[in-house]
């Protein structure tokens, strides 16, 4: 059976392009993949590969000095990498806007990724960052863009989660159904 | 005595030679004694001066120069602290702002927390690390000649540039820049893009 694409990436990347969003800074996350294409195709967006999500904290901080709005884009198992560097977005109140795909919710078949999504919206909270979670495709858009004025307009830290039951469920073939 | 105690350069000097005339300069001064070196020559708007987020300080300097890229950006940092972002520097090159420079002021040592030996002072080359992830313009100098050289590069080569300047091994009194995280960002912005823009 032939799905078609899923709308909510699209709705995504109006939304960053609706609040004038000029550096994309990611590890690349598979839910991610339809956004990072449309974003790497969007002449007004510079896309920033990390090796590591903290690394993308810094570089918004720079862009946010500059006078440029970014997002980072990353899958839960990202947030653990980001903490000490949450403590220059707090000490300075610089904007900070991060997009989640979940990874070790309902439905996870790889074990490893459940530690850190379990904990993914606590230790955001901890550090000092508002958790805005969505559930259903259709409300994604309005979730992103109504974050990113908090994120921008405040300035405010600010991550979107956006469930695996949105994303979708990995498989690696090896699970009888 | 440990080698880095017998290198001729010290590191306030050098800093007030990387800071000389500095014009329309942006700078980032990563944590620790290269913030005091920074602040010594002279506390400036237009500095961005770190007390924390150790690893962040290249990467900072990356954000700034491709959001504005008509600016010389210069990063100013420490061994200990470059070495925690190293894959920063895979990130620059990946970009390659050609307005962006970083320069290390290397001790080989963990000046804040009791001149602990860093990797450096194993020999671990940070010039070459930042020439194998691909930036354009990178060395390591030790002396005077060699610091006119770099001084020259790091201010106006193509970049990104990336410099290890070997400093002496000295434990100096600190000079304090402010410690209000959100003065330091709402003056930098006010600086660079005027109060309309900043606010």
């Amino acid at each position: 059976m032939t799905r078609s694409p899923p709308e909510w990436p699209d709705d995504i990347f109006r939304a960053l392009r609706g609040m004038d969003i000029r550096q994309v800074a990611y590890v690349p996350d598979a839910g991610h993949a339809r956004l990072l294409d449309l974003c790497g195709a969007e002449p007004t967006m510079t896309m920033v590969p990390l090796t590591t999500e903290e690394e993308g904290i810094a570089v918004l901080a720079g862009a946010w000095l500059g006078g440029r709005r970014g997002v980072l884009l990353m899958q839960s198992s990202g947030i653990g990498n980001c903490v000490n560097m949450l403590s220059l977005t707090r000490n300075c109140e610089f904007p900070l806007f991060i997009l989640v795909t979940m990874r070790g919710q309902a439905g996870e078949t790889n074990p490893w990724q459940v530690p850190m999504g379990r904990i993914s919206g606590d230790v955001l909270g901890l550090a000092g960052v508002m958790v805005h979670g969505v559930d259903e495709p259709g409300r994604v858009g309005e979730t992103v863009s109504a974050g990113g004025r908090t994120a921008f307009d405040g300035p405010a830290a600010v991550a979107v989660l956006i469930a695996q039951s949105v994303v979708g469920i990995k498989d690696f073939g090896d699970q009888a159904d | 005595m440990t080698r880095s105690e017998r290198y001729p350069l010290r590191r306030r000097a050098v800093v007030e030679s990387l800071l000389a005339d500095r014009g329309d300069l942006l700078v980032v001064a990563g944590l620790g004694a290269p913030c005091w070196d920074v602040t010594a020559a002279g506390d400036h708007a237009l500095t961005f001066p770190l007390w924390g987020a150790m690893g962040s300080a290249a990467l900072i300097g990356l954000g700034l120069a491709l959001a504005r890229p008509a600016r010389r950006v210069l990063v100013i940092t420490g061994d200990g602290e470059m070495l925690m972002g190293l894959g920063g520097l895979a990130t620059i090159a990946v970009q390659a702002p050609e307005n962006l420079a970083i320069a290390v002021l290397d001790n080989e040592r963990y000046g804040e927390t009791g001149m602990q030996a860093t990797h450096t002072a194993f020999g671990v080359d940070l010039a070459a690390v930042a020439a194998a992830a691909g930036l354009p313009v990178t060395g390591t100098v030790g002396d005077d000649a060699g610091l006119g050289a770099a001084v020259a590069k790091l201010r106006g080569a193509r970049g990104p540039v990336f410099f290890t300047i070997k400093v002496r091994a000295e434990d100096l009194p600190p000079a304090l820049p402010p410690r209000d995280g959100v003065h330091l960002k709402d003056r930098f912005r006010r600086a660079l893009l005027g109060e309309k823009e900043a606010v």
